[in-house]
């Protein structure tokens, strides 16, 4: 140990690739995954956007099309591999934004930069860890995008199971190599994020600086410390359901096949018991990035501390007994129906916590509405919309009419894609000038916030209302009463592709003006520890440890 | 509360409206253009699922709304040019426990009827006097009747071509992407149960204004029940993701009077086809006139 340290004294850093690809520092890897995230975000993004083409009118005008010029397929053969394309890109667009996107920009880019900054630690516990997981990302990507060019079903291209994959659609249903090699690249994938949930754990459990108790511990941190928890307990799970979906295709065993002795349900219990905590991974890091940020621009403390981080640990622990509401059409009995509706509804009694003492934080502070706090107010605001939205669809006897209809689409995309999103939005705003030492153009930034919140709430509204007259969802056409709504999703859903290159040209704009930023740019309210640094932070910080009082 | 639900249904049907006044002769159940709301509900359960519906509306508006008024509030009263010097306040300890308990309250208000709710729907208020078995195969369902001779006859989305020999070309009625070439035919006010399964992948059989949707999985055999108030064709969709062809295939229930329901199985249990064909003449010469009634 005390030789390494005095070996990496005086910012000694690799060079050119070597720093990249071999680094063990937190802070590049989090580089690294931040600009994997972006990639990945203009990919499954420009995949949604192919697909609200696909119905801003009935009838099928762009698949057929697409897979004639990709897959060289013709006539009556491109109308059926346009159908199943359609399908293919439904299941991307929803695993690469769960996996390569959002879970990639909040984990292994934000939490790596920030949580050993802000808890005074040097590193990450494991750097070397750190570098794989993030390293076995880009394969399981290709992997992932590899899938889509090879044969699933007969005279179809790509994964055309949704990205809950549910057998026999999946096995039976999809013979081909496509699903192999999705399900290997969520194999890696998840091995990836349970990586990192360990280096967190051990991180923030062991590498405080002297004087931070868990209880002065920011929220960011509290709330990566919970999600590296849900990684850790539910992507195992993930990663048995999917190996058991490996051997029934491949090496003969049955246990999702029902005629012989299997169960189709069985895979849908064990996928919801990772995939709910899932969705609470993907929103809990824009719970703590939120809250630093209303505190940082209402100039007061966070109100209600304690409750904070207590809500979201409740959060996390009932958010592992909840699965099965996703599933109340599958013929579940009356009492487990019950049971799995009070347990949903339990949750919206935490997350009402938050959302209140946001709100209280801001109360009687000296609020300045700089762009990072203009995206966490519409992610409070948007955030609560998908809430309640969600407390409709815990009633079962409700979801019987909601389930799998549009309804649930406009749900968690206001929870995910406005809550999650922008969250992730409103801490690039907060520590872009931190990681880069640029500051970026205000006017850009409120353009692309404004540009961005017309438009996903024109994409996602109307859908409110589609999933309310019964439109499934996951359908290539649909009946022609349905043309108005999604004809005005669909402009919505360019609106937002516009709000994506204002925030290209944003970062190029940044990076091209050079303005300096500062140690801290956001004055008194900016109270953890990342803004004591200079910006950018020096490659190794704190070796001399901060003392917290 | 059902006043301000009634007046939110009345707006969403305006658009709705001026669709239906111009359109079919028979009565048919199906989404409306610029719809904003449910279905029109046909079954009693549809109808207390749109209850629950709109009241726990009521609740996330004034929820939303509570929240834009507060974040509206705090905005203009609390901006940095308003109030320089912020308070150092972080701690109410009466405050949290009100947003703490204020939701339990309405979790409560809402889970009671929501539990009613979920009840009712497994608890079908009589015995079922009719059976029928939907089977979804890729991508069509089969019925089959368990009568005192059963017999099963395969229903497929409409095929345009056909449509003139089928004698279904008033594409209101009989809309694109919803309409069959052979429908689910149930007497009206029936009990009727539906045995639900499938074999090949998972599919889901719906109807939105009968308020019944239940997966179809391979290997096992889902029960539900509806119970139809009114003469008229019904259409759902399937509603799981079942591969290429999952937009297309459509669920068509017409339910007719006993005695048309009676002489159409007679025929049916021999020649489906034929028995078709004769209900629907008949079918629509009734509802022609039934029609000005609507």
């Amino acid at each position: 140990m005390a030789e390494a340290a005095a070996h990496d004294h005086h910012d000694h850093r690799p060079h050119g690739w070597v720093r990249w690809v071999y680094s063990t520092n937190h802070k590049d890897i989090g580089t690294l995954y931040l600009i994997f995230a972006i990639m990945a975000g203009i990919v499954g993004g420009a995949l949604s956007v192919a697909i609200r083409m696909e119905l801003q009118e009935p009838g099928i005008q762009i698949f057929s099309g697409l897979a004639q010029m990709v897959y060289g397929m013709q006539g009556d053969a491109a109308i059926d591999g346009g159908k199943s394309m359609y399908n293919a890109f439904g299941a991307a667009h929803g695993l690469i934004m769960i996996f390569f996107m959002v879970m990639p920009a909040l984990i292994g880019g934000f939490a790596n930069w920030m949580v050993p900054i802000m808890i005074g630690a040097p590193d990450m516990a494991f750097p070397r860890m750190n570098n794989i997981s993030f390293w076995l990302l880009p394969p399981a990507f290709l992997l992932l995008l590899g899938s889509m060019f090879v044969p699933s079903a007969p005279g179809a291209f790509g994964v055309g199971g949704g990205w809950t994959i549910y057998p026999p659609l999946s096995t039976s249903g999809q013979p081909g190599p496509a699903m192999d090699l999705a399900i290997l690249s969520l194999h890696i994938a998840g091995a990836s994020s349970i990586l990192g949930a360990i280096n967190f754990i051990t991180t923030i459990f062991n590498m405080r600086a002297p004087g931070m108790t868990m209880h002065k511990m920011p929220l960011f941190a509290w709330a990566v410390l919970i999600t590296a928890f849900l990684l850790l307990l539910s992507l195992p799970v993930l990663a048995g359901a999917i190996t058991m979906l490996l051997t029934d295709r491949n090496f003969g065993t049955a246990f999702f096949v029902p005629d012989q002795g299997g169960d189709p349900l069985l895979f849908q219990h064990l996928f919801w018991f990772f995939g709910h905590p899932e969705v609470y991974i993907l929103i809990l890091p824009g719970f703590g990035i939120v809250s630093h940020i209303v505190s940082t621009f209402s100039k007061k403390p966070v109100f209600g501390y304690l409750g904070m981080a207590y809500a979201m640990v409740a959060i996390g622990a009932v958010g592992f007994i909840v699965w099965a509401h996703h599933m109340y059409t599958t013929g579940l009995s009356l009492d487990t129906q019950r049971y799995f509706v009070f347990a949903t509804m339990v949750i919206a009694v935490p997350t009402g916590v938050k959302i209140f003492s946001w709100i209280a934080t801001m109360w009687g502070g000296s609020i300045s509405f700089k762009p990072p706090m203009l995206w966490a107010l519409g992610f409070i605001f948007l955030f609560t919309i998908g809430g309640v939205t969600g407390v409709q669809l815990a009633n079962a006897g409700l979801d019987r009419s909601l389930h799998d209809t549009y309804f649930v689409i406009a749900h968690f995309h206001y929870v995910l894609s406005l809550g999650a999103v922008f969250a992730i939005f409103a801490g690039w705003y907060y520590w872009f000038p931190k990681m880069t030492g640029y500051m970026y153009s205000p006017v850009i930034a409120n353009t692309h916030f404004w540009v961005t919140f017309v438009g996903v709430n024109l994409i996602f509204f109307p859908q409110h209302f589609l999933g309310l007259a019964g439109m499934p969802r996951r359908t290539v056409d649909y009946p022609d009463a349905f043309a108005g709504w999604n004809m005005i999703s669909s402009y919505g859903s360019y609106i937002a592709a516009v709000g994506v290159a204002i925030f290209l040209y944003g970062v190029f704009e940044a990076f091209q003006k050079k303005r300096v930023a500062g140690a801290n740019p956001w004055g008194e309210g900016a109270t953890t520890l990342e803004w004591q640094l200079p910006s950018p932070p020096p490659f190794h910080q704190w070796e001399q440890l901060p003392k917290i009082k | 509360m059902r006043k301000f639900m009634a007046s939110a249904r009345l707006l969403a049907g305006a658009a709705a409206a001026g669709a239906l006044l111009s359109s079919a002769s028979a009565y048919a159940d199906q989404p409306r253009p610029w719809e904003t709301a449910f279905q029109a509900p046909a079954t009693d359960m549809m109808r207390q699922i749109e209850w629950f519906g709109n009241y726990t509306f009521v609740f996330i508006v004034v929820i939303t709304l509570l929240v834009l008024v507060l974040l509206a509030y705090v905005i203009l009263r609390f901006r940095a040019s308003a109030n320089p010097v912020p308070s150092r306040t972080s701690h109410n300890t009466l405050i949290e426990v009100i947003w703490t308990v204020g939701p339990v309250i309405v979790l409560l208000l809402i889970a009671i009827p929501s539990f009613q709710l979920l009840t009712a729907q497994y608890t079908p208020p009589e015995e079922a006097k009719l059976t029928v078995k939907a089977t979804g195969n890729q991508w069509n369902w089969d019925y089959e009747y368990q009568a005192d001779k059963s017999f099963s006859f395969n229903s497929a989305i409409l095929q345009d071509g056909d449509r003139a020999k089928a004698g279904k070309e008033d594409r209101n009625l009989y809309p694109r992407l919803l309409a069959v070439d052979n429908e689910l035919v149930v007497p009206v006010n029936t009990m009727t149960r539906v045995l639900i399964t499938a074999t090949d992948v998972i599919h889901s059989f719906a109807v939105p204004s009968f308020g019944i949707k239940m997966d179809a999985v391979p290997g096992r055999t889902n029960e539900t029940w509806f119970k139809a108030e009114k003469e008229g064709l019904y259409y759902g969709q399937c509603s799981q993701l079942c591969g290429k062809d999952h937009a297309f295939m459509p669920i068509a229930v017409r339910v007719v009077s006993d005695a048309q329901f009676k002489t159409w199985l007679e025929t049916a249990k021999t020649d489906v086809p034929a028995a078709n064909k004769a209900l629907m003449a008949e079918v629509d010469g009734t509802n022609k006139v039934a029609a000005a009634g609507n």
